[in-house]
């Protein structure tokens, strides 16, 4: 069920250059079940800025009833959220959309998760949900730059995990489909999440692979009834367009016009 | 005694809020979070005679204390309207306003002759004033003469009251609201958005895909509600105001002006709940201006 609460900053810092990790705590992680769904945060109390802002689940601990979120503080609300001290509240309503299908994946199936960038963080819940259920995840994270990675030991934990960047300041030189295209492992499905360009790379080189994407686009509501993001279907898929935030985020290959 | 219900042609509203079309596509999303039969009324996303797909995204741009949109009244169609979402509609309690649009005078003919028999629709919301698409929408409703010319020709086949829903991007709305007057209009919803834009400051290009775009939101309030004041004193159909109202007190506010109800938009984007916050925080309010019944309020500010 889809909530609204004002939730508290229990944690809260800079992980990498402008990267910020925030653990906000209550009853709203009672409703988070699947990896991948989004929550729509209201940075403000004022009119400034006036919308929310998605930002996908990085994790959720229903014990303690906290959850992370990481987000890049780049643009006018992000940087206001940056600001949040530990104690302050957060107007939170989710979780939104539809995550990723973990039922994909069956016990002792290898599969890999390709992030990039801002991309990365819903992939870290998702892996160890995989984890837990004995499915060997093999981690690509792409980043522009050394000093904008995050969560490299923490994705090293959970299985294999590679690192790559642009310009080659950390782990391999390239992109994500640099690495994947030297590895050796053969995998049954895919889970992505990142900018388009990878989204499609990811599409080309795997036509006959199961494979999960993740996507974004620029969001009213969040709910599915602006009709603010809606993205264009294939041919092969029965109805003319879906919602990135009601239908998706998260979309089985090949269901997304990219 | 209901000290909020108001009766206005074709709705006995049980309270005067309502969310606006456009902001609240056909209510199933906000049914998950509320029970619909609270509000006064619904309307429905604008419904052409054909399916629409909409403009290309980005589609929607922030700005400041508002937001810019260019959906381009994507919709089901006429048929799916009627069989799925209005038919879906009537487990609640609540009369269902529907906005129409099209493309040329027949369109809109064709949808409102057609929507206005459902069971749950009492009104319809003549949309003249849509900014986002090439054609039809706000052409019909920036010239007097062509908008009351609609008007009529919609008022002959509708078998339920016609509300005509105005545009803020003109010279004199007032002149529009006493030609659609003129012409039998039922009521008058006002106001449609203003037509804005903005640019990505590196590239100097439009952030919105189809260049400009509808602004709403708080940023637009002072302008709605100038325009609800004006047209108040020209005309003697009832209003239905709306253009940034976010709080209970901005409902005060547009009925004071002269609006007989209010519908809420953008705000429901920002607190899905709005609509249910608004109408339980309305008594109290009325308490507090030691006033019995929200009826009171309409065109305070006349008096």
């Amino acid at each position: 069920m889809i909530r609204q609460e004002r939730m508290r900053v229990v944690k809260h810092r800079e992980i990498a250059h402008n990267i910020y990790e925030m653990t906000l705590i209550g009853q709203l992680v009672h409703e988070m079940k699947s990896p991948g769904q989004f929550v729509h945060i209201r940075v403000s109390d004022s009119y400034e800025p006036l919308l929310r802002r998605p930002i996908s689940i990085a994790s959720i601990d229903r014990e303690t009833l906290e959850f992370t979120i990481i987000y890049r503080a780049e643009g006018r609300g992000t940087s206001m959220l940056a600001t949040k001290n530990i104690g302050d509240e957060v107007d939170v309503l989710g979780p939104l959309g539809n995550g990723f299908p973990i039922d994909e994946a069956a016990p002792g199936e290898t599969v890999v998760l390709v992030g990039g960038g801002i991309g990365v963080p819903p992939l870290y819940e998702l892996s160890k949900r995989l984890v837990e259920k004995g499915v060997k995840p093999i981690h690509i994270l792409g980043f522009q730059t050394k000093e904008v990675v995050f969560y490299e030991e923490l994705f090293g934990e959970l299985g294999e995990t590679h690192v790559v960047t642009v310009d080659g300041t950390h782990g391999h030189q390239g992109f994500v489909t640099t690495v994947l295209a030297g590895l050796k492992t053969d995998f049954s499905t895919y889970f992505t999440c990142g900018p388009t360009a990878m989204l499609v790379a990811m599409e080309n080189m795997y036509p006959d692979k199961k494979g999960f994407l993740s996507f974004e686009e620029r969001m009213g509501c969040g709910l599915g009834a602006c009709f603010a993001c809606v993205c264009k279907t294939t041919e092969q898929t029965a109805v003319d367009y879906v919602k990135v935030c009601s239908d998706g985020p998260v979309f089985a290959a090949g269901v997304v016009h990219i | 005694m209901n000290r909020l219900a108001i009766e206005i042609p074709g709705l006995s509203l049980k309270n005067p809020i309502m969310p606006a079309s456009g902001c609240f596509g056909f209510g199933k999303e906000y049914a998950k979070l509320y029970d619909l039969s609270k509000l006064g009324a619904i309307m429905i996303k604008a419904t052409t005679l054909e399916t629409r797909l909409g403009n290309p995204t980005p589609r929607v741009a922030e700005t400041a204390s508002g937001m810019l949109n260019a959906i381009g009244l994507q919709n089901p169609g006429l048929e799916k309207v009627i069989a799925e979402e209005l038919k879906w509609l009537e487990q609640y309690e609540v009369p269902i306003i529907a906005n129409v649009a099209g493309t040329l005078t027949e369109d809109y003919v064709e949808v409102a002759k057609h929507i206005s028999k459902s069971k749950n629709v009492k009104a319809l919301e003549l949309n003249i004033s849509c900014p986002n698409v090439k054609c039809g929408g706000i052409t019909f409703g920036t010239d007097a003469a062509v908008a009351a010319e609609l008007t009529a020709a919609v008022k002959a086949v509708s078998e339920v009251p016609v509300y005509v829903k105005l545009s803020p991007n003109v010279t004199d709305i007032g002149e529009i609201a006493r030609a659609v007057e003129a012409a039998g209009a039922d009521g008058i919803t006002m106001i449609n958005t203003l037509i804005g834009m903005r640019l990505d400051t590196r590239t100097g290009k439009p952030v919105i895909a189809n260049g400009t775009g509808g602004l709403s939101g708080p940023a637009v309030k002072p302008v709605a509600l100038r325009m609800v004041y004006e047209v108040a004193k020209q005309v003697s159909i009832p209003i239905i105001g709306m253009g940034g109202i976010t709080t209970v007190d901005d409902v005060i506010d547009f009925m004071s002006a002269g609006a007989s109800a209010v519908a809420v938009g953008t705000a429901n984007f920002v607190d899905p709940f709005v609509c249910p916050n608004i109408i339980e925080q309305l008594p109290e309010k009325l308490d507090w201006l030691g006033l019995n019944h929200v009826s009171e309020l309409i065109g305070r500010s006349h008096r």
